[in-house]
This record gives C-alpha cells, structure tokens and sequence, in this order.
C-alpha cells in the first residue's frame, strides 16, 4: 500500500506557536530562501500531482492505447465502465474482501491492546513481535501465503487432512480465494492496529477504570462501556485508514492469482482491474476512468464509515460514559 | 481463590493469548525459512516436514543463477537510500519554513499541501505513465525517485515536531549571530529534528523498498528491475520450484527486518503518538 495514510507526529508537547520576526522585518533573500525551501513540494506535485489529474480527466473521455492516435470519446468510457460485469465484479470482490478482513482485524487489534495494557512483562517485546507483519513486503508475504494456501500440497490443506477433514481448493472457489487474501490483510495489519489502540488506551485516564473496579464491573463491562466508546476518535481513525488501505488492495491478489485475479476474476480488486486494463490491454482511457470511479466510490465509502463509526459512538456516550 | 490467585490466573491466561498472536504472527516467516532450507521434493511431502533442512545455501546459488536477484537487490538499495535521502532533505527543509517562519501566504501553502493528502495515486497512475514516457523515463530508476521525492506526509509530520523541538529562542540567537536561513537550518534545527528524522527515514526506507506497484508499471527493462518486481516473477516463472523461491522471499526480507529492529522502539512510539494525536 502506498503511504497516504496521514498518521505519525511525534509525543511532543505542541509548544505555543512561535515564528521569529514579521514580514517586514524579512530581508528579500531570506523570503527567497523560504520560499525555495518549500518549492520543490509544489513543483513536484505540480508535475506529477496535479497535472496527471487533469490529464487523466481528459484521457478517461479518449479511446487510446498509448501508442497509436488518441480519439475522443465522449462518456462512452463511463457508459461502458457502469455496463462492465467485470467492473462491477471488482467491486462487489473488494468490499466483499474488505468486509471479512477489516472488522476481525480490528476485532482483534483491539483484544490484543486491551491485553498489552495490563500491568505485563514484556510488552515492548510483544509490541516488536505484532509489528514485524506490517513491516514485511507484500510480495514475499503473497508468495509465502500462496504456498500455505496452496491447493494441492498446502500447508493448510495438509493440516485439514490430518484432522481428516475435507481439504478445500482455496485458490479456485470463490471464497477460498477472497479468505486467503484477507488472511494476509489480518495478518498484515492487526498489529499495526493493536500499537495504535494501545496508545489510545494509554491515554485513558486510570481512575476510570478504578471507579469501575470499585462499582464492581466485569472485565466485559469495562471493555464495552469504557474502553469502546473512550477510543472511538481512534476507532474511526483506524476505520478510515483501513477502507482507504482496502480499496486499493493490488499486490496481495496480484501476486497470489495473478492479473487476471484468478479463476472467475474472484481475486480481481478494483486496482487490480485498472492495473489489467491500462497496462496488460493497453486501455489507457478506459484505465482513467477506471481511476475515476474507484475515486468516487472510495470517497463514498470513507464518507459512510466516518458516519457511521460517528453515529455509533455518539449513541454510545448518551446512554453512558461521555468522551 | 483469592484476589491475587485470581490476578495470577489471568496473568497467565493473557501471556498465553499473547504468545499464541506471537506465534501467528512469527509462523510465516518460520514456514518460509523452513520451505528455503529443504528440497522441493520435500516440501511436496505428504505429510510435510515442519523443520528446517539443510539446503539453504544451495537454494539461494539457485536463485542467484536464476534471476538477477544481486542485481535487482542493488538496484533496490539504490533506489530506497536515494529516496529516503531527498525527502529528509525535501521535507525538512520544508518543515522547518513552516515551522518557525513567516512568510506571505504561508497557511494558504500549508492547507493546498494537506489538501493532497487526499488524493489516491490511483487516479493519477495511468497519466504520470505517460508523463514518465514522454520523458524518456520509462526504465529508468528517475522515474521511481523523482516523484517519491518530497512529499506532504513528511512535511507535516516534521512541521509538527518543529513546533515544538526547535525554540524560537535558539534561532535568534543563531540569527544575531548573523545565520541565514540555511545555517539556521543546518546547525540548529537539524541536530533537534533528529529523531523524527529517524522515525521519517526508517518509514520512507521500507515502503520504498516495498514498493511493487509502481516499479511493476515503470520498470519494463529486466536488468533495472527492482527486488519486489524480480521476486514476483522469479515466483511466476519457477512455480515448481518453491524451495527456491521461498530463498529468494528470505533474501527480501531479511533487510528490512534488521532496519526494523535497528530503530523499533523510537519508531513504534513515534507511529502511534501520530495516530492518537489524529
């Protein structure tokens, strides 16, 4: 996954904000260095920001394929894109993948960061071992993960055996090819989320959870009336980063069933899709519009699950404990 | 049972979940050491051997002559060192404007900076494509560092700690002392900003290193091949022989565990500080 992910200031006390001098007191070549010291973010941004989105506005209405004549479509781009089984199958495929990774993932994030914040030993060991998935490279996570799914000498199918179970052909059923794909999102991204939990935990005030000791609350009641709705700015950070990181799942299906994402384009994601049509058939205005529709609907689904997450929290704090 | 029995029980209870998610988490990266070190006839052994072998050398001789995986491996330091050295330049210097000056039209800038963090790259992946042909970069490592350069995400995690680590007050004493901007720079803010520094660099480090997608669309030439892309075909090519490329996944990842481990603890703090500060 690429970084956009806007996470990551360092625990320190934001000082009262300070700038030295005014700007009259600034000499030309000091304003001069400033400003050149904060151009090459616009200039680069300019040229591979800003610009490709124009252009890429332009293309999705061009019939091309990079090579030959560019010739105008109008919205027969579009028109073909809502028309696309394939398109629309992408689609159903991520959210179906998104759907089954992201909430045990969090699930689970969050049951680990409620453990690691007991009074234990060893929890900056245990922060280490639950971070190395996320710091790994998809390719050879893929790779491994191909092979323990793998349908005839898998690893897990060799396991199911030995139990004399019934193995299952996970890379050629269509749901056996979206669980091993969100196995590795879990895999990947639950410690990520479990260290981002535990700092939102530990930043809970103590007393709270002495007053519910007090009152004699259970461990479950703790968890789900305090702990829950005392994290939800966090929930719903990790809620947003983890609909953007799914929507643009590429390389976990990619390299475990290939571009065409496997048999009956189970594995295709939307990313994967624009992948396959812009550069393996070379429809570069098909691809744009491709970008754009995948824009619109990860816009959309951000905008519900901030609502959402949002919605729950403020039911949440009414009926009880408040922020 | 008392209190403290009980507090004992639930001590172990939690170690044990604990180690079992460890487990889970380590498994993977055993299962590929194991499948590197044996045989491929080994590993389609029914039922499988769950211990490492001995062949782990000779797998990776199999690799290097398969795939110019020394080769994909240098371009690959090349690129992650070159990137990570331009953005803690690029943002920082950015950063530190930010941070500490004043300047016409400064919040204007900052916000139109924020603002980008919203855009996916996906939209802008089939154009920048043909922006990097149009300049003859198709194949060429320009066209993984260039733009990977200098982005918003540093600049902001930076100005941040700026805020708070550089003190105005030290700054105008290097300014009586006659520092322009860039001394001021130099001599005062980068020793302070060291530790985000650190935290920046190790981040920029592995994603550049992880990169696959956009090497896989730029990069057409095999000999300027990146690790990721080499290692995905070395998977595609030699589908049968998993004991070899499982020795080549071992070889990717080994790097990027030890710059893991060489700043982990600053990192892992600084990552969710970031969050919860959010």
């Amino acid at each position: 996954m690429t970084t956009t992910t806007p996470i990551a200031a360092p625990a320190q006390a934001p000082e009262e904000r300070r700038t030295t001098g005014s700007h009259a007191g600034r000499s030309k070549s000091e304003l001069l260095s400033l400003y050149l010291a904060i151009s090459p973010f616009y200039i680069l941004f300019a040229i591979f920001g800003l610009f490709p989105i124009g252009f890429s506005l332009y293309l999705s209405f061009q019939n091309w394929n990079g090579i030959g004549a560019m010739k105008f479509v109008g919205l027969a781009q579009y028109q073909f894109m809502l028309s696309d089984p394939i398109f629309w199958k992408s689609i159903v495929n991520t959210f179906q993948i998104w759907f089954i990774s992201t909430i045990p993932m969090l699930f689970f994030a969050l049951v680990i960061a409620f453990m690691l914040n007991q009074q234990i030993r060893g929890r900056s060991a245990y922060r280490i071992a639950y971070f190395i998935p996320n710091v790994t490279s998809i390719v050879a996570i893929a790779i491994i993960f191909g092979s323990i799914f793998s349908n005839n000498f898998g690893l897990l199918n060799a396991a199911l055996e030995g139990l004399h179970l019934d193995t299952v052909e996970w890379l050629n059923t269509p749901w056996g090819i979206k669980v091993a794909i969100a196995a590795m999102v879990i895999w990947r991204w639950t410690g990520y989320n479990a260290i981002i939990y535990l700092a939102g935990l530990q930043a809970i005030p103590t007393e709270l959870y002495e007053a519910a000791k007090v009152d004699g609350a259970s461990l479950w009641q703790v968890f789900f009336r305090i702990t829950v709705p005392l994290l939800r700015p966090i929930i719903l950070f990790t809620v947003i980063t983890s609909t953007i990181g799914g929507m643009q799942l590429f390389t976990e299906p990619q390299v475990l069933v290939g571009n065409g994402g496997g048999p009956g384009s189970e594995g295709t994601t939307m990313v994967l899709y624009l992948y396959q049509q812009a550069f393996i058939n070379n429809q570069f205005g098909y691809g744009a519009a491709i970008g754009w529709g995948l824009f619109v609907i990860m816009i959309l689904f951000s905008l519900i699950n901030w609502r959402l997450v949002q919605g729950a929290g403020n039911r949440g704090s009414r009926k009880g404990v408040r922020a | 049972m008392n209190a403290v029995a009980a507090r004992r029980v639930w001590s172990v209870v939690t170690h044990v979940l604990l180690l079992l998610g460890v487990a889970v988490s380590i498994f993977p990266f055993y299962w590929m050491f194991v499948m590197a070190s044996r045989t491929t006839q080994d590993i389609f052994k029914f039922p499988p051997e769950l211990l490492p072998g001995t062949h782990l050398l000779e797998n990776f001789h199999k690799v290097f002559d398969s795939v110019n995986l020394l080769g994909s491996t240098a371009n690959t330091i090349f690129v992650a060192v070159v990137t990570t050295v331009l953005v803690l330049f690029f943002d920082s210097i950015a950063a530190f404007a930010f941070a500490k000056f004043d300047f016409p039209a400064k919040n204007l800038l900052f916000v139109v900076l924020l603002v980008t963090f919203m855009i996916p790259s996906q939209l802008s992946t089939v154009p920048s494509f043909v922006i990097m042909a149009n300049f003859g970069w198709v194949g060429s490592f320009q066209a993984l560092i260039v733009p990977g350069a200098v982005n918003a995400f540093g600049i902001f995690l930076l100005r941040q700690y700026a805020q708070g680590a550089v003190s105005a007050e030290l700054l105008d004493a290097a300014r009586i002392d006659g520092c322009n901007f860039w001394r001021q720079y130099w001599h005062v803010a980068v020793p302070l900003l060291r530790p985000a520094l650190a935290f920046l660099g190790i981040f920029t480090f592995i994603n550049a290193w992880n990169d696959y997608f956009w090497p896989l669309v730029v990069l057409i030439d095999p000999g300027r091949q990146t690790l990721q892309v080499a290692l995905s075909q070395l998977n595609g090519l030699y589908n049968t022989d998993y004991s070899m490329v499982m020795a080549g996944t071992l070889l990717a990842v080994i790097p990027l565990i030890i710059v893991f481990f060489l700043g982990a603890r600053q990192f892992l703090a600084d990552l969710a500080a970031g969050a919860v500060k959010q």
